[in-house]
């Protein structure tokens, strides 16, 4: 290094850079930025804060307005459920997507040499992720506060369907939203009509796990939910690159 | 190096580039200057692959836009007025990220080296948040160099700056310059412009209006040849 006026030139200039076009530089551009959402989360813990305390207070707030017997609680648990992860879910897509435009750094984003497709992969899989980890909050809470058990396996597979539909959709929209001015408000506008052919089975299918129905009525909504997830994922990967560009 | 022709960008009604022709040299350093409005954002964030033209023929580095941006992107380094970094994260854990993003082999190399050269090693470990504008400014140009692209980008990276903070991106950029990059630079300061760049292009109206080499005006004639241009 030799030093001139205040800064440094760098003499050895060797890059090497690696191909960032096959599959191993989309997946490494994927897990780049699940890295750098989880991390930059980890410190400031803005995001998850904020969902976790919605979440919460929404599940209370029901628990005080719905003063019903046990068998009329069984039959809005999941109704309850689904309403508390969508509102926080909304809050978290649009925190997530808000990080992004603040500083530029979606156009740093975009400016990497990698298929955009990978970078919403990369946000969405880290909105699952925050939508987990609250999900994984609210569920032991709502256990206890509702005298429910919710932990039995076909429930919480209909949640991880349901968040990665919901999270799916949400991913592409608050990409488009936090575009406008009004994002805020218009995120939860565009979102909730979109994303209702997920919210709905997985309403009926977390009903059906929970009252105890058979599996063969359970299998048509959670056939739709599937259908639905690898719709929405799709029509993602083929629009993503015209919703961010000008 | 870089070769636009015909090149128009409407926003619905509104026309902001019309027909703009603009050709750079590999290895030149060109200043776009002209008033708000004119387009140089516009026409900036086009070669960098961000915004599509409307009609007319892009070409970066030999690569059409926006068919071949991929190409394009990986031999294009680009500082904007924002710095394009997260404030959560750490200088290295900023580089560390786009270094992953370009696929760089060896990154911690040349993470240390970028650091050193933008003078921020010291401050590594701080998180960007915690940085003043001229600091952060510095390291969005070792982001943008940290692929060693061919081609910079610079879109008013004064922006905000003090004077002092001003003089070390100047060095910066000349440092840079210097290492036979081709660089296109959009400033509202024409004497900045002026003494940074090779060639000063003045954008007015979506058009090309005027372009002189510095070798070939007297600095103290610009300021004229701005305002007829641009009819200021």
């Amino acid at each position: 290094m030799s030093e001139i006026g205040t800064t440094k030139v760098l003499e050895d200039n060797l890059v090497t850079l690696r191909r960032t076009s096959g599959l191993g530089g989309y997946l490494r551009a994927i897990g780049a930025i699940v890295w750098k959402d989880l991390a930059a989360e980890l410190r400031s813990r803005e995001l998850l804060g904020a969902m976790l305390v919605f979440a919460l207070l929404v599940v209370l707030i029901f628990n005080f307005a719905l003063e019903l017997d046990i068998r009329t609680r069984e039959t809005v648990t999941s109704g309850v459920l689904w309403v508390t992860f969508a509102f926080a879910g909304t809050l978290g897509l649009n925190r997530s997507m808000a990080v992004e435009k603040d500083r530029g750094c979606l156009d740093g984003l975009l400016l990497a040499p990698v298929d955009r497709s990978a970078l919403y992969f990369g946000k969405a899989l880290g909105n699952l992720v925050f939508m987990l980890i609250v999900e994984a909050i609210v569920l032991p809470l709502y256990s206890v506060l509702y005298n429910t058990n919710l932990f039995q396996p076909g429930l919480l597979a209909v949640i991880l369907l349901g968040s990665i539909g919901y999270v799916a959709v949400g991913t592409l929209l608050s990409s488009m939203a936090v575009q406008a001015r009004t994002r805020d408000v218009l995120l939860p506008i565009l979102l909730f009509p979109v994303v209702l052919p997920v919210l709905v089975p997985a309403v009926k299918a977390s009903n059906g796990f929970l009252l105890g129905f058979e599996m063969a009525e359970i299998w048509s909504w959670l056939n739709l939910l599937i259908v639905y997830d690898v719709v929405f994922i799709a029509v993602a990967f083929m629009v993503f690159d015209y919703v961010v560009e000008e | 190096m870089i070769d636009v022709r015909g090149l128009v960008k409407t926003f619905g009604l509104k026309s902001v580039l019309r027909g703009l022709e603009f050709h750079v040299e590999r290895g030149e350093f060109v200043a776009l200057v002209g008033p708000n409005g004119a387009g140089k954002t516009t026409f900036l964030r086009i070669l960098a692959s961000l915004s599509r033209p409307s009609t007319g023929e892009v070409r970066v580095a030999g690569y059409r836009l926006p068919a071949q941006a991929a190409a394009v992107r990986i031999r294009l380094g680009v500082v904007s007025h924002q710095p394009l970094l997260y404030g959560d994260l750490t200088a290295e854990e900023n580089l560390f990220f786009y270094s992953r993003m370009y696929g760089l082999i060896n990154p911690e190399r040349r993470v240390r080296a970028v650091l050193d050269m933008v003078g921020l090693q010291a401050r590594r470990r701080d998180l960007v948040r915690q940085f003043s504008r001229g600091m952060q400014q510095r390291l969005a140009i070792g982001r943008a160099i940290l692929h060693d692209p061919e081609i910079l980008l610079f879109d008013e990276p004064h922006t905000g700056l003090d004077q002092e903070a001003a003089a070390m991106l100047d060095t910066l950029l000349r440092d840079v310059a210097a290492r036979d990059r081709t660089v296109v630079m959009t400033s509202h300061n024409l004497d900045r412009a002026a003494d940074l760049a090779q060639r000063i292009d003045i954008l007015s109206k979506g058009v090309i209006a005027a372009s002189v080499k510095r070798t070939e005006i007297d600095p103290l004639d610009l300021p004229k040849l701005y305002r007829s241009v641009t009819h200021v």
